[in-house]
């Protein structure tokens, strides 16, 4: 597939733009959306952008009639996308379910926003659940990467592609409100080497010269072939545990953990770094792979912390996995906000200071 | 040629009638007297008489012809309920090279999908429809679809349906006549070979339509579900020649289809950039 030229220079880009441009550079043949706030600079950019590079642009009547698009450019062999937020992906997630089901490799990108229902549009965290457990019928999962640089808004498309092509299944990549919106200086280059098309065996492409025809379906009303293809399906879930991300700092005499993801993990660093000057020996653990989930590596990085924190931007919805890695090898407490409401680094210090203080209660 | 047919067409006899090659050798599951069966084999037909076998995806739907793409020789892609016109979009789209149909139902296409059959239509998508419409939902058991008739008994209607309560049936045709994205749409039963030469007229000006790149492309076939409505298979054609076409009449609704050059099965390659 096709890479970016090499450009080592820095400029001022947008979370949204960065995206769309790393998207090109991933190879996308086509996209299909429809607008919804905070990601729509990724439509608008490659609306612009697509045709004159001879690829397909289309703004689909609904999420519904997206994710469909989708499906059926990828059920032909495309590299296909979407992108939308929270109440978008929601309608999309039939669409999902059927993409996982099919074994369709494809990109979806959520750019999160504060719910339930119409929310609103500030930063949020609380589809954790919907992404990485599945979100549609059935038992299913999507690959789930989350960046937390305006830089990995940029790379992670390709990196979502590569993945979602290896095995076959869904790549969501999970942003937020102000990664979308934020500025800052990345190196995203804007010239593009030519498409080049993966050949994919199994594709409806039309039949033209095989010996076969394909069928990209999800049916399987015999209980034990569907049986069977469930089995498949969660053996190539496992099979992508090989895949796992962990971005770990200060870890390494890290009396105290701290686990967030995206823009969280942002916050978490700059608290940790004013901890750190108080004396507060923590270390910053964050998974980029929301799913498959860093257990492993989560066990062994709390191997010698006292008690590990969970800092996101939602009720606690990561916290499933981390007690479920800690398995109660020691305390995990949380810390988050919902609706859109970011807290600073001051804030979330103050917050992992007065629980350190209180150890005696939590141990 | 399918393994059936040349079994049965032996060299000192002639063979007049045979499976379309667009067809496999699968024994249809459709009910006795149900037009799916002549529904399938018209569109194998037409796969075949175009040359389109080699680059058509067919696109299958939810409800009865679910299992359409078993039927089919050529690659198929099986929709979610109602979004076979959105699939359809992108696979044209994608490469413009490829005959692109969907077969759907009256449940599928005029109840769940409408939106997309809607917006499919208005964006003059370069794809092929053929609708199914037998006023009924025949594979979940028999329930009220948008294009019940008036008084028509149903599952979910057992008074008959009321205009009052849930108002009238849709004519599909008719409301998407006013769309310029449209180029060829018409309406035809299936209840005798009279009508069943004029569903493949209809289909190959149809066919002809996304060859052209001339746009949205639409044929609705007036089935037969007799075993929701009741009737024997031969009461069921009567009905629909009787009572069904008085509020779906038949007839060309659009017709902007170019014939002067047809046919011709490679202008798609040839016109593949310029698209709607």
């Amino acid at each position: 597939m096709p890479r970016p030229l090499r450009s080592s220079e820095k400029r001022l880009v947008k979370g949204n733009e960065a995206l769309a441009l790393g998207a090109i550079a991933s190879g996308v043949e086509c996209f299909f959306g429809y607008p919804i706030t905070p990601q729509n600079e990724i439509p608008e950019i490659l609306s612009d952008l697509m045709p004159k590079l001879g690829r397909v642009f289309l703004q689909a009547e609904s999420e519904v009639a997206s994710i469909n698009m989708v499906y059926g450019a990828a059920a032909a062999g495309h590299r296909a996308m979407t992108s939308s937020s929270s109440p978008g992906i929601s309608l999309m997630m039939e669409g999902v379910s059927y993409i996982a089901g099919s074994r369709l490799p494809c990109l979806i990108v959520n750019v999160m926003r504060g719910g339930p229902g119409l929310g609103n549009i500030a930063p949020s965290q609380s589809d954790y659940y919907q992404a990485c457990k599945g979100g549609g019928h059935g038992d299913y999962h999507s690959i789930v990467l989350a960046p937390w640089n305006v830089q990995e808004m940029f790379e992670f498309p390709l990196l979502g592609f590569d993945l979602a092509d290896r095995y076959r299944m869904p790549t969501i990549i999970l942003a937020d409100a102000v990664l979308g919106s934020m500025l800052e200086p990345a190196v995203v280059p804007d010239v593009f080497s030519p498409l080049m098309r993966m050949e994919k065996d199994w594709a409806t492409t039309g039949r033209g010269t095989r010996s076969h025809k394909n069928i990209i379906n999800s049916l399987l009303l015999d209980p034990v072939e569907l049986c069977a293809h469930n089995e498949l399906l969660q053996a190539v879930y496992r099979e992508a545990r090989r895949e796992i991300m962990v971005d770990q700092r200060f870890c390494e005499d890290a009396d105290y953990l701290l686990v967030a993801f995206g823009i969280a993990a942002r916050v978490a660093l700059s608290a940790i770094r004013l901890l750190r000057k108080e004396g507060i020996r923590i270390g910053l653990f964050r998974p980029i792979t929301l799913y498959p989930f860093p257990t492993e590596q989560l066990v062994s990085a709390a191997t010698h912390v006292r008690s590990v924190f969970d800092f996101e931007l939602n009720s606690g919805q990561m916290l499933d996995d981390v007690r479920l890695a800690i398995n109660g090898h020691c305390p995990v407490e949380f810390y988050g906000k919902m609706g859109g409401v970011l807290p600073g680094p001051e804030e979330l210090a103050g917050e992992i200071k007065k629980r350190i203080r209180n150890e005696g209660d939590i141990l | 040629m399918s393994a059936v047919s040349e079994a049965t067409c032996q060299e000192d006899v002639e063979c007049v009638f045979e499976r379309p090659d667009a067809m496999s050798d699968k024994p249809l599951h459709y009910c006795p007297g149900c037009t799916h069966g002549i529904i399938h084999r018209l569109v194998g037909e037409m796969i075949d008489e175009f040359g389109v076998f080699d680059r058509t995806v067919g696109v299958c739907p939810v409800g009865c012809a679910v299992f359409a793409y078993e039927y089919f020789n050529f690659d198929s892609i099986q929709a979610s309920h109602g979004r076979a016109p959105a699939v359809a979009t992108a696979v044209k789209r994608c490469d413009p090279r490829r005959f692109v149909f969907t077969y759907q139902g009256d449940g599928d296409l005029a109840s769940i999908g409408m939106a997309e059959t809607i917006h499919a239509a208005a964006r003059g998508e370069h794809i092929t429809v053929f609708f199914v419409n037998n006023g009924i939902y025949g594979m979940t058991g028999g329930q009220m679809a948008p294009t019940s008739l008036i008084g028509q008994t149903t599952t979910t209607s057992p008074a008959g349906r009321s205009e009052a309560r849930t108002g009238a049936p849709i004519d599909v045709c008719k409301l998407l006549q006013s769309l310029p994205g449209v180029a060829f749409l018409a309406r035809v039963p299936i209840t005798s070979p009279k009508n069943i030469n004029t569903a493949r007229k209809y289909m190959r000006k149809a066919m002809q339509a996304q060859l052209n790149n001339e746009g949205f492309a639409l044929v609705e076939f007036l089935s037969t579900c007799p075993v929701q409505w009741h009737m024997t298979p031969i009461d069921s054609m009567r009905y629909i020649d009787s009572t069904v076409t008085h509020t779906f009449p038949p007839g060309i609704f659009v017709d902007r289809v170019d014939t002067s050059g047809a046919p011709s099965a490679s202008s798609c390659v040839e016109k593949e950039k310029s698209l709607p």
